[in-house]
């Protein structure tokens, strides 16, 4: 744990209090991050409920009453007479479960494979390797669509729904672990052949235990810049896949199926639909990205 | 050297039959492409018909081995949605997608370069700082919206470019052209832009970083200390250095160029093999689908064997390195 | 040509047409050609007259090819190859039809009845999408040059109803260039009529680039009037906001799919028009009302099998809310499951209450239901108007009666199997009448589902006694007895609450201001009938 607590050593924190940018992208994250948290306590209302709706409050302009039902929301409503500010805030939390989510299952994936590459080396090595030159040639999003094309398949009609935003959180995740997989594979191989692990075999230390005492935290740093800039990508992904029709139930919106909505009300004057959700989207993948960018330069700056 | 290459052509068209196979396997849970073929008054036992005549009835392994044995003689059969033989289809579409892809391409890695010299140099400029987090706003987007944002502004409000489509095309001999005609030009930006914006911000980081990365070096220091004039240090040695990664990362981002192609292509009507793909999806058109994915593989499986080889060639250290971490 | 907006845009698509022009010298006559420039969401599939019946296929081949007789815009037939069509007086299964003559083929042939009795052997064929329509016929013969005979199985009083999407090719041509019988897919070959084209129509076909453009000119042997617009540019633009873009920019002269919320912004905007009116398609509800059990529900009945449960969704359901706000005012509620340009249609079937939810609610605890139930609702997100949206809104309204909806939209691929296989309780369908008469709904959505009838059954509703009803109007000659017998299965049906009709969908073309084309009621707009000038 000693080398993890280097990594969190003053220079970090001194970085950080010299970065405006790192400070002002913290405050906006953590500001999206709380929100979508607690979203149930903060949203004035709760827009997947659907039998609170109101279709008749449908296209209010932000803080202008509806012309039959005399409600006035802050920041307008969309098609369905949803509240966008308290959607903004569930979708966010649906955007970020699955950034997140996803983020977890790649840097688990990817950081075993590419341990297990980096450790046993040989044809098992070959192997992930090659598998992950396949991936490497399939689009992202291409391997997305068709996941979820196939867990359609699997999985009995009526869990489809429950299960949707697991395929989601399965599709993006799949998609990315390559990257994890490489940066550990790497690290695991020159490690590997260092005297102290050579060592430490030589006095029986069992592998699992060499690996986690004194390869993984070498590579946390780069982990972590991976994972940050993977956070941001994965939440502009699941927008990317619900344009193209497939991701959450339309009554259940993460910011980019509201983004998705509201494109379509793009040229018919109502701009609040697409709008906001569009800035918090933007706010909170910038944010990520400065966060992630700051990170990079901060915890190695030989590193790219 | 025979060997080697035996060998690697050997896993490349391993490679191949595994994507073939996966992506055979996933066809089935598209959906059904009957609904789309008949008209709403065709019997269920006309449809029935249909799909046993189509062969979707077979057992899965049966339903491969035909499409393999025809895939290898070039013939992917005809398109339900089109009804046109699918390999004329792709080929077809082909040259829209190769003239965008390029064209993004060739942009994001001018602008890339250019910006991240410029950023590297200026490393605190205010201008800098502007240029850093902008090109993050382009990759904080999902791609549609910036293509309707682009449509919407310079499309409509504007009236400068077009909207849709590839304009006015020559043909030159199978090749369909819209870089000699003056509307085929305009077409290209928009959808350019939007296609390119995500690798120039990728270029550009990438360039900076090794800029920043070489400039500190001791040859570097060097080149100075012999009284090089600042332009020659930058750009003679420094970012003669940084070239090699950044063309290797550009090449292998083939793969997301031509994901984003799809969406680029579906919001520009981009007569390319990505919308095609799309709406052979939406259709479940599987010829087009597999012979899509084939292609897609294929374009790949041909690159990284190139590269192989070339390393093989050009560099007898490779030879060691490789043969060491492949065994 | 169109003048206002000389912008960039607009001037070089000028110089792309004046290109386009120079090919079309000889095809292209007098002095005021004028070229339209159309846009519409998806292209057609082929342009083999036979192979597919679907909308934009038929819109497209009606400028190149033609029927028999046509649809007009009221939905009235109007005589096109065929100038009388009659039920021989000797035999009542005898359809008679007498052709147009001095009529030419593209390629100069003369059009003779040879081509009639070989055009609708080719539609009767296993290949063709267009033989369920032609199932009651036995055999077609000629007469003489300009009269053909078509003999039916029965009695059919309707059934030159069936004929305004059938058209006719030259027997020679097709001989000819091998196209005899229309594309068959597990052939894997190639039809030559897929890519070429010789009909009768008002237009030749110049180019064609499918789903990027097609290109057609006036065929100056024409029978008819020259038309207005002399050259017309066809091009599919599959997303909405790069149409309705399209057309703002001043790059597209006629747009035929236009999303609803785009209509009230666009008819304010200076240079361009709307043009709307009623299609003969209705949106509606339905669910398996027949099963034991559900297969998505969390009971272990069938809700949707009780009387009180279907009577609570009628009240349940809010058309007017649906129609202002989810289609923007572009939509007629109505009650009745059929669209009113349709024989069966009455005014007394359209009416609809206010929802009524507290009653609503009591109705489904009294059906045993006291916490209510839940249950998947299947939409599809890409073949009607905002179909998705009108499923989300259905959802919060059911939910007011504690039925928890699970809404599950997808694409019409994944959506109509199940309702082919039997798959969904509970689903969103459309239903355009091609017919216009209630034989057609009975057939494919009352009918038990056997043999060719209740295909699209996915209420599994079986009543023997409309059965018999229903069979037995498919050759009753008696007009007036027939309607009767009509009134008596909607009574019925209307009873049993099969369907849960939401609107009559509607139709909006959008155009530049100098241009007139009325709305079609079966969406297949005929440039033909295009004027310019305000």
């Amino acid at each position: 744990m000693n080398r993890l607590a280097r990594m969190w050593d003053s220079d970090i924190a001194w970085s950080f209090r010299h970065s405006p940018v790192a400070i002002v992208a913290t405050v906006v994250a953590l500001i999206i991050i709380m929100g979508a948290v607690l979203a149930p306590w903060v949203a004035p209302f709760n827009p997947f409920d659907s039998a609170s709706l109101n279709l008749m409050d449908g296209f209010t302009p932000p803080g202008v009453p509806n012309q039959f039902t005399g409600n006035t929301y802050l920041m307008g409503t969309d098609n369905q007479g949803r509240d966008i500010f308290s959607t903004i805030l569930y979708g966010a939390r649906i955007s970020l479960f699955v950034g997140f989510a996803a983020v977890v299952f790649s840097m688990v994936l990817g950081i075993g494979l590419g341990l297990l590459a980096g450790w046993r080396g040989g044809w098992v090595d070959s192997l992930l390797m090659r598998i992950a030159d396949v991936q490497l040639s399939f689009p992202s999003i291409l391997i997305a669509l068709l996941i979820f094309g196939v867990a359609r398949g699997f999985i009995p009609p009526t869990m489809r729904e429950e299960v949707a935003i697991w395929v989601l959180i399965v599709s993006i995740g799949l998609s990315d672990w390559v990257q994890y997989a490489r940066v550990v594979r790497g690290a695991a191989m020159v490690e590997k052949s260092k005297e102290y692990v050579q060592a430490a075999r030589v006095i029986g230390v069992h592998p699992t235990r060499i690996v986690l005492r004194h390869i993984l935290p070498n590579v946390m740093g780069p982990v972590l810049v991976i994972a940050t800039i993977g956070l941001a990508l994965a939440i502009i992904a699941e927008a990317t896949l619900s344009f193209l029709g497939v991701g959450v139930p339309p009554t259940q919106p993460s910011l980019g199926t509201l983004i998705r909505i509201g494109q379509q009300y793009l040229f018919s004057g109502e701009w609040w639909i697409i709008l906001f959700p569009s800035i918090a989207l933007l706010l909170l993948a910038l944010s990520v990205n400065l966060l992630g960018d700051w990170l990079r330069d901060a915890l190695n700056p030989r590193l790219r | 050297m025979l060997a080697y290459i035996i060998r690697r052509i050997l896993q490349s068209v391993l490679v191949m039959l595994v994507v073939a196979l996966v992506s055979f396997a996933l066809f089935r849970f598209v959906g059904d492409p009957i609904n789309s073929m008949v008209g709403q008054e065709a019997t269920i036992a006309d449809r029935e018909a249909l799909r046993e005549q189509l062969g979707l009835n077979d057992p899965f392994l049966t339903q491969f081995a035909t499409f393999i044995g025809r895939a290898v003689q070039g013939d992917f059969g005809i398109s339900y949605r089109l009804q046109q033989p699918v390999m004329e289809l792709i080929l077809s579409r082909l040259p829209a997608t190769l003239e965008l892809a390029l064209v993004s391409g060739l942009l994001a890695f001018v602008f890339g370069v250019g910006f991240g010299v410029y950023t590297a140099l200026r490393r605190n400029g205010w201008l800098s700082n502007t240029i850093m987090t902008v090109s993050l706003i382009g990759v904080s987007l999902p791609t549609f919206l910036i293509g309707v944002l682009l449509i919407w502004v310079f499309a409509v409000e504007l009236q400068w470019l077009p909207s849709f489509g590839r304009g006015d095309t020559v043909q030159i001999g199978n090749w369909t052209t819209g870089l000699l005609t003056p509307s085929g030009r305009a077409s290209l930006v928009l959808p350019a832009i939007t296609l390119g914006l995500y690798q120039m911000t990728l270029i550009m980081r990438l360039v900076r970083a090794e800029m920043l990365e070489v400039l500190r070096t001791d040859y570097i220091k060097f080149a100075r200390a012999r009284g090089l004039s600042n332009r020659a240090v930058h750009f003679g040695h420094a970012l003669k250095n940084t070239m090699v990664p950044v063309i290797t990362i550009t090449g292998l981002q083939l793969g997301s160029i031509i994901a984003f192609a799809i969406i680029t292509e579906t919001v520009f009507q981009w007569p390319g093999v990505g919308a095609l793909f799309i709406n052979s999806v939406r259709f479940v058109d599987v010829p087009v689908m597999a012979a899509y994915l084939m292609l897609i593989a294929l374009v790949f499986v041909i690159i990284n064997l190139i590269v192989d080889l070339l390393y093989y060639v050009v560099d007898p250290r490779l030879r060691v390195d490789r043969a060491a971490t492949r065994h | 040509m169109l003048s206002k907006l000389h912008t960039g845009v607009f001037a070089r698509t000028g110089r792309a047409m004046l290109m386009a022009g120079a090919a079309l010298a000889l095809t292209m006559t007098g002095a005021n050609a004028e070229t339209l420039r159309w846009a519409r969401v998806a292209d057609a599939l082929t342009l083999d007259p036979h192979s597919q019946n679907e909308g934009p296929t038929s819109t497209l081949l009606h400028h190149i090819y033609e029927t028999l007789v046509g649809r007009a815009t009221d939905g009235t037939l109007q005589p096109r190859l065929a100038t009388e069509w009659m039920i021989s007086a000797e035999d009542p299964t005898v359809w008679v039809f007498k052709l147009r003559e001095g009529v030419k083929f593209h390629d100069g042939a003369d059009f003779t009845a040879e081509d009639v009795v070989f055009s609708l052997d080719r539609a009767r064929a296993d290949s063709s999408g267009f033989k369920a329509l032609h199932s009651a016929v036995e055999s077609v013969s000629m007469v003489d040059d300009y009269t053909v005979h078509v003999k039916m199985a029965g009695p059919s009083p309707l059934y030159v109803q069936n004929l305004t999407n059938t058209f006719i090719m030259d027997k020679g041509w097709a001989e000819a260039n091998d196209v005899v019988l229309p594309q068959n897919f597990a052939a894997g070959e190639e039809n030559f009529a897929v890519r070429n084209t010789n009909g009768t129509g008002p237009y030749t076909l110049v180019s064609r680039d499918p789903e990027v453009r097609t290109v057609m000119a006036a065929f100056g042997g024409h029978w008819d009037a020259t038309p207005a617009v002399t050259e017309i540019i066809y091009t599919p633009i599959a997303e909405a906001a790069t149409r309705v873009a399209a057309l703002l920019s001043g790059e597209v002269d006629v747009v035929q799919d236009v999303p609803v919320q785009d209509i009230a912004r666009l008819q304010q905007t200076d240079g361009i028009k709307i043009a709307t009116g009623p299609e003969n398609r209705n949106i509606f509800f339905s669910y398996d009302m027949t099963s034991d059990k559900l297969i998505s529900a969390n009971v272990d009945d069938n809700p949707f099998k009780k009387p009180e449960v279907r009577e609570a969704l009628s009240l349940v359901i809010d058309r007017d809310a649906i129609q202002q706000v989810v289609m923007r005012g572009q939509s007629q509620p109505s009650a009745a499951p059929l669209p009113p340009f349709v024989n069966g249609w009455t005014a007394e079937m359209n009416a609809y209450g206010k929802p009524d939810y507290e009653r609503a609610a009591a109705l489904v605890a009294e059906a045993g239901y006291p916490d209510g139930f839940s249950v998947d609702l299947h939409c599809p997100n890409d073949r009607y108007l905002n179909d998705e949206a009108i499923c989300q809104a259905m959802v919060g309204m059911l939910g007011r009666a504690k039925i928890n909806a699970n809404l599950v939209s997808q694409s019409r691929s994944l959506h109509f199997p199940l309702i082919e296989k039997w798959e969904t309780d509970f689903y969103l369908l459309g239903w355009g009448v091609p017919t216009f008469d209630s034989a057609y709904i009975f057939n494919f959505l009352v009918h038990t589902r056997e043999g060719s009838f209740g295909s699209f059954n996915g209420s599994r509703y079986s009543n023997p006694e409309l059965d018999a009803k229903i069979e037995a109007l498919a050759t009753m000659t008696d007009l007036e007895a027939r309607d009767a017998m009509i009134a008596e299965i909607w009574d019925k049906v209307m009873e049993d609450r099969v369907f849960l009709n939401v609107h009559n969908q509607m139709l909006a073309y959008a155009m530049k201001d100098n241009i007139n084309l009325d709305v079609h009621p079966e969406n297949q707009p005929k440039m033909t009938t295009v004027t310019f000038g305000n």
